[in-house]
C-alpha cells in the first residue's frame, strides 16, 4: 500500500490525505472570477439605476423636446421611445415570420446530412457573429443605395423618396442581425416539443403540415415568443447598425411614414455622452436617458431568460 | 434510440408523400415555401457580402483616383478621348457618361479645369498632391510624405491630402481587442468552470442566467458607463496619463466579450460526460482535480472555440470603442488612445462623400472586418461540432 502512494505525483495529493489547499485555493479562484462578473453586472446596473432615478419623471418621458436637447429641465425623450419602438415593430413583422419557418424547416424538415442544411446552419451561425457596424453597412449599401434608388427610379420620384435613410430601412436591417436569434430560440422550443406528440397526430391521419401548424406550433409559441422578445431587446440596444440607415441627430416631429428617418434611445445617449457642452452639467439627464433604455431593453431580456430557462428544464427533462 | 435518429427514419418516410403530393398539392406547394423561405438566410449572408464588398469594388479595380492635382486635359482634346479615357477622367459611371450629352462633358471638363486653377499654387507643387492615396501602397505602407520628418503611416482622410494608412485602425483594432480578450478570457472561463463543474446545481441555475444577462446590456451603454465611470475610476487606479485609451476601451469590451466566451465555454464544458467526472472521483480526485485534469482537457477545444468566437465579438464591437477612444495613434502602447477599424467606420461614413475615395475605403474596411469574423466564426463553429461529435463518441 506504502508502495503505491510513493509512487503518486508530488502534486496530485488524496483528498483521503489531509485537507487538500491547491483544490480549495484553485475552486476558490473560479469562484471569485464568477463573483467578479455578477460584481460588474451588478455595479454597471446600480449605478444607473441609483443616478438615474432622480432624473426620471412622467414629464421626461412624455415631452418632445427642443432643437438644444441638453437641458434636463425642458428636455424630454419622448420621439426617442417612439423611434425606437417604431423600428423594433416593424422589425418583428418581418424577423418572426421569416424566422419561424426557418426553424420550422430546420427542425421538422431538413435531412440531417445534405449539404443545403448544412450550409443553412452555417449561415445562421455566421450571421450572429457578424459584427453590427457591417450589418450597418450593408442597409445603405443593399437596401438605401440599391434597394432605394432603384425604387426612385423605377417610380421616377423627382427626389429622394425611398433612397435615403429611413425606419424602413433600419428596421430591415436590424431584421437581418436577429434572424438567427429568432431562428435559435424558436429551434430549440420546437425540439423541446416530444416526439411522441408528433407521432401520435400523425398515426390519427394528420398530415405533416397540419402536425405542424395545429400540433407543434402551438407548443412551441413560449419559445417562439422568447425568440421574439430577445430580439426584440437585442435590436432595441443597438445603434451600429441604424447609424447610416435612418437615424436623425434631431427631429421636431415624430415618424409618421415608413420613409422618415426617427430619433433613438440609444443613438441619443451616444449623443448625449460624447457631444455635451458641459458633461457635468448634463449628467443627470445622460443617466436619466440610459436608464430609460435600460429599462426597455433589460425589462424584456429578463423575460426572455426566464421563459427560455424554463424551455431548456423542459429540454433536459425529455433527454 | 436517439430523436435525431427518429427524426431522420420519419423523414423518410415522408418520401412516401409523392404518392400525396398530387393529392395534397397546396400542402406541397406550403413545402416548397417553406424551404424556399428558409434559404434566405443563405441568401442574405451572400446578399452582405456581395453589396459591402460592391460598395468597394472601383477601389479594387484600382478605379478610383484621389490626388488633389491631377493631369489637366484641355477641353479641346475632347475628341481625342476614348470613351473609356473619359469616363476614368470624370470619374463617371458607365450609365451616367451614356446618359450625357456632348455639351454636358465638356462643361464638366471646363469645371476640372477651373478647378485646378483655384488650388494654391504652392500646394499645385507639392509632390504628394499628385499621389493617388488609394493604392495599395498607400493603404498598407508607410510613405514619406512632404514635411514629415520620417516615412510614417498615417490614416487622416481629411484636409487637402487626404490619407488612408490603414495600418494604425488595425493596431488600434488589435490593441483594444487583445486588452479586452486578455481580461475576459481568464475570468469567463474561470467562472464556466465554476459553474459547469465545482457549483451546486441550484447555484448554478440563477447564476449562469445572471452572467447571459450581461450580453442584454447594450453595448452603448457599456459605452457611456466606460466613459463616465471607469475611465475616472481605472485612471485613479493605474495612474497613468491619457484618461480615455485603448486600455480603458479594451476592458469595457471586455465586458462585452465575457458572456460570449462563457456560454460557449460552459456549453462546451457540459458536454463532457458526466463518467468522465464520476470516475476521476470515484478514484480519489476531488472536484478540482477532475475538472482541471480530466474535463477541462478534453473540452479545451471548446475553450478555444470561446476564445476565437471572443475575439470575433470583440474586434466588431462598434460603440464602445467610439465612445471611449477615437484618436487615431500609430502606436502599440495601451495607455495610448487608439481608433478602431469599426469606430472610424462608424465615424467618417456620415461625413464621407457617397461614391468617393473615402467611402469606398470605408467600405473595403467594412469588407474586411466581415471577411476576419466570418473565417473566424466559420473556425469556432467546426471546433465545436467536431469537439461535441468527439464527445458523444460518434467519432
Amino acid at each position: 500500500m506504502n508502495e503505491v502512494r510513493s509512487q503518486q505525483p508530488a502534486g496530485r495529493s488524496f483528498r483521503a490525505e489531509g485537507f487538500d489547499y491547491r483544490s480549495f485555493f484553485f475552486s476558490g479562484l473560479t469562484g471569485l472570477a464568477t463573483l467578479l462578473i455578477l460584481a460588474i453586472l451588478g455595479v454597471i446596473l446600480l449605478n444607473i439605476v441609483i443616478n438615474g432615478l432622480p432624473g426620471l419623471s412622467w414629464r421626461f418621458v412624455s415631452t418632445i423636446p427642443k432643437k438644444d436637447f441638453f437641458d434636463l429641465e425642458t428636455t424630454g425623450v419622448l420621439p426617442m421611445i417612439v423611434g425606437t419602438t417604431i423600428r423594433v415593430l416593424v422589425m418583428t413583422i418581418f424577423v418572426i415570420p421569416v424566422g419561424v419557418i426557418t426553424a420550422i424547416y430546420l427542425t421538422e424538415y431538413a435531412p440531417n446530412t445534405s449539404l443545403v442544411t448544412r450550409l443553412l446552419r452555417a449561415a445562421v451561425n455566421n450571421l450572429a457573429g457578424v459584427p453590427s457596424i457591417v450589418f450597418g453597412l450593408f442597409g445603405l449599401g443593399f437596401f438605401i443605395n440599391f434597394i432605394g434608388k432603384n425604387l426612385d427610379a423605377l417610380l421616377h420620384n423627382p427626389g429622394p423618396v425611398w433612397g435615403q435613410p429611413a425606419v424602413l430601412w433600419a428596421s430591415l436591417t436590424l431584421a437581418v442581425m436577429t434572424l438567427p436569434v429568432v431562428i435559435v430560440a424558436t429551434e430549440e422550443s420546437l425540439k423541446a416539443i416530444p416526439t411522441g406528440l408528433r407521432e401520435a397526430s400523425l398515426a390519427l391521419g394528420a398530415t405533416k403540415l397540419e402536425t405542424i401548424v395545429k400540433i407543434v406550433l402551438p407548443q412551441a409559441l413560449p419559445g417562439i415568443l422568447t425568440g421574439g422578445i430577445l430580439a426584440v431587446s437585442r435590436a432595441a440596444g443597438e445603434v451600429a447598425p441604424i447609424l447610416f440607415t435612418g437615424v436623425a441627430y434631431y427631429m421636431a416631429s415624430l415618424p409618421n411614414k415608413l420613409t422618415d428617418q426617427f430619433m433613438d434611445l440609444g443613438y441619443h445617449v451616444f449623443v448625449l455622452s460624447t457631444q455635451s457642452p458641459n458633461i457635468e452639467q448634463t449628467r443627470p439627464l445622460l443617466y436619466a436617458t440610459v436608464l430609460v433604455l435600460l429599462g426597455l431593453t433589460f425589462a424584456l431580456n429578463l423575460v426572455a431568460i426566464i421563459i427560455r430557462a424554463r424551455v431548456r428544464k423542459k429540454l433536459r427533462a425529455l433527454n | 434510440m436517439s430523436p435525431r435518429h427518429t427524426t431522420g427514419k420519419r423523414s423518410h418516410g415522408w418520401m412516401g408523400l409523392h404518392r400525396g403530393h398530387r393529392a395534397r398539392p397546396l400542402e406541397w406547394l406550403a413545402e416548397k415555401f417553406i424551404f424556399a423561405v428558409s434559404l434566405s438566410a443563405i441568401l442574405v449572408v451572400l446578399l452582405i457580402f456581395l453589396f459591402v464588398a460592391r460598395e468597394a469594388a472601383p477601389l479594387l479595380y484600382g478605379r478610383m483616383n484621389s490626388a488633389a492635382v491631377q493631369e489637366v486635359i484641355p477641353v479641346s482634346e475632347f475628341d481625342k478621348l476614348s470613351p473609356a479615357q473619359l469616363q476614368q477622367y470624370l470619374g463617371l459611371t458607365p450609365s451616367e457618361l451614356a446618359a450625357m450629352d456632348r455639351a454636358t462633358l465638356q462643361s464638366l471638363m471646363e469645371v476640372k479645369v477651373e478647378a485646378l486653377a483655384e488650388i494654391p499654387a504652392a500646394f499645385r507643387e507639392d509632390p504628394d498632391a499628385r499621389i493617388n492615396t488609394t493604392q495599395w501602397r498607400y493603404l498598407l505602407r508607410s510613405h514619406q510624405w512632404t514635411d514629415y520628418a520620417k516615412p510614417e503611416f498615417i490614416w487622416q482622410p481629411v484636409g487637402q491630402i487626404k490619407k488612408y494608412n490603414i495600418i494604425p485602425l488595425l493596431i488600434g483594432s488589435l490593441k483594444t481587442t487583445l486588452v479586452g480578450l486578455l481580461f475576459a478570457v481568464p475570468l469567463a472561463v474561470g467562472a464556466a468552470i465554476y459553474v459547469s463543474q465545482l457549483a451546486r446545481p441550484r447555484v448554478r441555475e440563477v447564476v449562469k442566467p445572471t452572467i447571459e444577462m450581461l450580453s442584454g446590456i447594450p453595448s452603448v451603454v457599456v459605452g457611456f458607463f466606460a466613459l463616465l465611470v471607469m475611465a475616472t475610476v481605472l485612471q485613479r487606479v493605474f495612474g497613468y496619463q491619457t484618461r480615455l485609451n485603448a486600455f480603458v476601451a479594451g476592458i469595457a469590451l471586455g465586458f462585452a466579450v465575457i458572456p460570449v466566451v462563457f456560454s460557449i465555454a460552459e456549453d462546451a464544458l457540459t458536454s463532457v460526460p458526466q463518467a468522465y467526472t464520476q470516475a476521476a472521483l470515484a478514484l480519489g480526485s476531488s472536484k478540482w482535480q477532475a475538472a482541471w485534469q480530466i474535463v477541462l482537457p478534453a473540452a479545451l477545444p471548446g475553450v478555444f472555440a470561446a476564445t476565437v468566437l471572443g475575439f470575433g465579438r470583440a474586434i466588431g464591437e462598434t460603440m464602445i470603442v467610439l465612445m471611449v477612444c477615437s484618436a487615431s495613434v500609430m502606436s502599440w502602447n495601451i495607455f495610448d488612445s487608439a481608433r478602431s477599424i469599426t469606430t472610424t467606420i462608424a465615424a467618417e461614413m456620415a461625413e464621407a462623400v457617397s461614391g468617393g475615395p473615402h467611402y469606398r475605403i470605408l467600405f473595403l474596411l467594412g469588407a474586411m472586418l466581415f471577411a476576419v469574423t466570418f473565417v473566424l466564426n466559420l473556425i469556432g463553429d467546426v471546433v465545436m461540432h467536431r469537439l461535441k461529435l468527439q464527445l458523444e463518441g460518434k467519432r
